[in-house]
């Protein structure tokens, strides 16, 4: 490492941890920012000599880093940016907070992967989904494929791993037909998670067409491009491997979705040369994702914490949600987008039947969804009214990112 | 009423619906029936011919591409025109709205519009992101307009339509006026489920499908609580 990059990462870890000392967060993203500024190149150099996976997708990636993250442990030690600070900053403060590994898992923000790419020459690009995600600055859906679809035909040697689900990954996956031949395609893995949310991929991305749909299936009615045979998948409580073994996936986190998570974590692992059987019991040693899943008791109430941030998370939460009374918050602040727009996308009557809670910034808007939507709810002013409202036992908490955020803190003061 | 029930179409769902757009469907059906009005609830894909004797079409808003596709194959279908030609209720929201008018931008190309209504739509130098609100139409008896804008889009208006509203907060179409309305065809840049944030406005649309002249109050406990708190956020971000 030069000496600029040397200094610029001790710099990098210094900061990092004055920032942690003075309680401002875990200081992953004031640390790469000083690191950075010393030196543009850091991450680069940090990268070097690493073999790296980068994830990313609009839902998802930081659960399936932590999952690849302990997967790709069994060969060594892996650096990984755990507390989701998935810009170029976090990248940086979490190689430089690791010192020398050979592995790296990063979890990265779908609008930088073009150019933490080209900063880490990773060996694996896993793309989980695109979706729909804060309206009020985040690229359309079709423009996002076509960014990742261009940094991929510039990255030919980088292996990529995708989801066969979804319209949109797989045209950015797979190079445009009429590109140069001299180029060899990107070697793609597909997998299949399972997808609820569709509604981002009716019309093709490469012609206009519409999508068809019927099951798993999908195919653009005006060119070729359809759903590839997948060759991880999830079966039951488990992940079919490419050679047609199951491996049973025990997981401490919740719902349908993280199962899929795991199967894209081991496929991801698996382009390390980690085999499916050594890595997928270290997965049940993942409890909770920054804050995620995690499950607080206070009062006598067994609270669960789910995060949703954009539709089709929404969906994902009512699945891993118990059948018990449920608290609803909604913020629009800055890191959530400032459109409430999205809450008609979502449909909320799967809590029909149980005792729905609303709180946040925004809980008038969730009011007039759920009010159109038939469901009955109690609005409360603040996380400790809602525990208060609800009788001893579980209580599940929906939020999104900066109302989570809130009730992590209001839990954290008290215990 | 066309029919026994109230029939209203929501247009290309797989095109024009980025911004939670089916809110208005959902509102209008739910208000309606809370009328005691009997409703049908039409998704029409792009792939499907439009039905031309609806009483209410709803035209959301979507992406630049999807939008060029939605005017094209509107255009080529001709049943809204007919629709519009018998005095069916238009409502158009930003993408939607646009696509009504003569012309609009779509990708950096100048795209034909449906015609339906006299405006023509270009680019704006910025982005208009954020908290629209805006006097409405004496003409039309309705309470302020409270949206949430998210367009690169202006706006001009010929003179054979009015604008909807007068802006005091956000840009609309110009930063003086915001949409704009002719008959029973109305557009807004109050994207997404504007009608969940305008009550009134949803009522409008529906008496002018049912010719009635007046609907029986329903609770609207909720939208108005929103409707203040907005309007009080709006007032503080003034301040
Ligand atoms: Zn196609």
């Amino acid at each position: 490492m030069p000496l600029r990059a040397k200094v610029a990462s001790s710099v990098s870890r210094t900061a990092a941890a004055l920032s942690r000392a003075a309680g401002r967060g875990d200081g992953s993203v004031i640390g790469g920012w000083i690191g950075l500024k010393i030196d543009p190149d850091l991450l680069a150099h940090l990268a070097a000599g690493r073999a790296i996976a980068l994830i990313s997708g609009t839902n998802g990636k930081t659960t399936t880093t932590r999952l690849a993250a302990a997967a790709v442990g069994v060969l060594g030690k892996v650096a990984t940016n755990s507390f989701g600070a998935n810009m170029p900053t976090g990248h940086t403060s979490a190689l430089a907070k690791a010192g020398s590994t050979p592995y790296a898992v990063l979890e990265v923000d779908e609008h930088y992967l073009a150019q933490v790419l080209e900063a880490t020459e990773p060996h694996v690009v896993a793309l989980l989904n695109l979706s729909r995600d804060q309206l009020d600055r985040a690229k359309e859906v079709a423009m996002m494929a076509q960014l990742w679809r261009a940094a991929l035909v510039r990255h030919q040697d980088v292996r990529v791993v995708a989801n066969a689900d979804d319209p949109m990954v797989v045209w950015a996956a797979t190079p445009p037909p009429n590109h140069d031949h001299r180029i060899n395609p990107p070697q793609v893995t597909w997998f299949s998670a399972g997808q609820r949310w569709h509604e981002d991929s009716w019309v093709c991305p490469e012609c206009g067409s519409t999508i068809q749909r019927s099951g798993e299936q999908w195919w653009c009615t005006g060119c070729p491009l359809r759903r590839p045979d997948p060759q991880w998948t999830v079966e039951d409580d488990g992940v079919l491997d490419p050679t047609g073994a199951w491996h049973k996936v025990a997981l401490q986190l919740p719902g349908k979705v993280n199962v899929g998570n795991a199967a894209t974590a081991l496929a991801v692992a698996a382009e390390f040369g980690v085999r499916p059987v050594d890595a997928v019991s270290r997965l049940s040693s993942v409890t909770s994702v920054a804050g995620r899943y995690a499950q607080v008791e206070k009062d006598g109430r067994l609270i669960r914490l789910l995060l949703a941030k954009n539709p089709a998370s929404w969906l994902e939460a009512f699945d891993m949600a118990d059948l018990a009374p449920t608290l609803l918050s909604i913020n629009a602040r800055d890191p959530d987008g400032l459109d409430t727009s999205w809450l008609f996308d979502v449909d909320f009557s799967p809590l029909r039947g149980r005792q729905v809670l609303i709180t946040g910034d925004r809980a008038y808007d969730l009011a007039v969804r759920l009010d159109v939507n038939d469901v009955p709810f109690q609005h409360v002013r603040s996380f400790d009214e809602a525990i208060r409202a609800v009788p001893p036992g579980r209580l599940e908490v929906i939020a999104n990112y900066t109302a989570f955020q809130d009730i992590r803190a209001e839990l954290d003061r008290v215990n | 009423m066309s029919t026994e029930s109230l029939r209203i179409v929501w247009v290309y769902p797989d095109l024009l619906s980025t911004y939670g757009d089916r809110g208005n469907a959902l509102i209008l059906a739910r208000r309606a029936r809370q009328r005691g009005l009997p409703v049908e609830v039409l998704e029409v894909r792009s792939d499907q011919r439009l039905p031309a004797t609806a009483d209410i079409y709803l035209v959301g808003g979507g992406e630049d591409g999807p939008q060029a596709l939605g005017a094209q194959r509107l255009i080529a279908d001709g049943s809204l025109h007919r629709a519009v030609a018998q005095g069916s209720v238009v409502f158009g929201v930003c993408a939607g709205y646009q696509l009504l008018g003569n012309s609009f931008f779509a990708k950096g190309t100048k795209c034909a519009g449906l015609e339906l209504l006299d405006i023509t739509s270009d680019r704006g130098e910025t982005r208009a992101v954020g908290e629209l609100a805006g006097d409405i139409d004496a003409r039309l008896g309705l309470p302020p307009l409270s949206g949430f804008e998210n367009h690169g889009g202006r706006t001009h208006l010929g003179p054979s339509v009015s604008p909807l509203a007068r802006v005091t907060a956000g840009v609309g179409n110009d930063g003086a006026s915001e949409g704009a309305w002719r008959g029973k065809l109305l557009g807004t840049y109050s994207h997404g489920p504007a009608l969940a944030r305008n009550p009134a406005l949803a009522d409008l649309l529906l008496r002018w499908a049912t010719g009635m002249h007046q609907l029986p109050p329903v609770d609207d406990t909720w939208p108005d609580r929103l409707r203040s708190e907005r309007r009080a956020a709006v007032a503080a971000a003034r301040a």
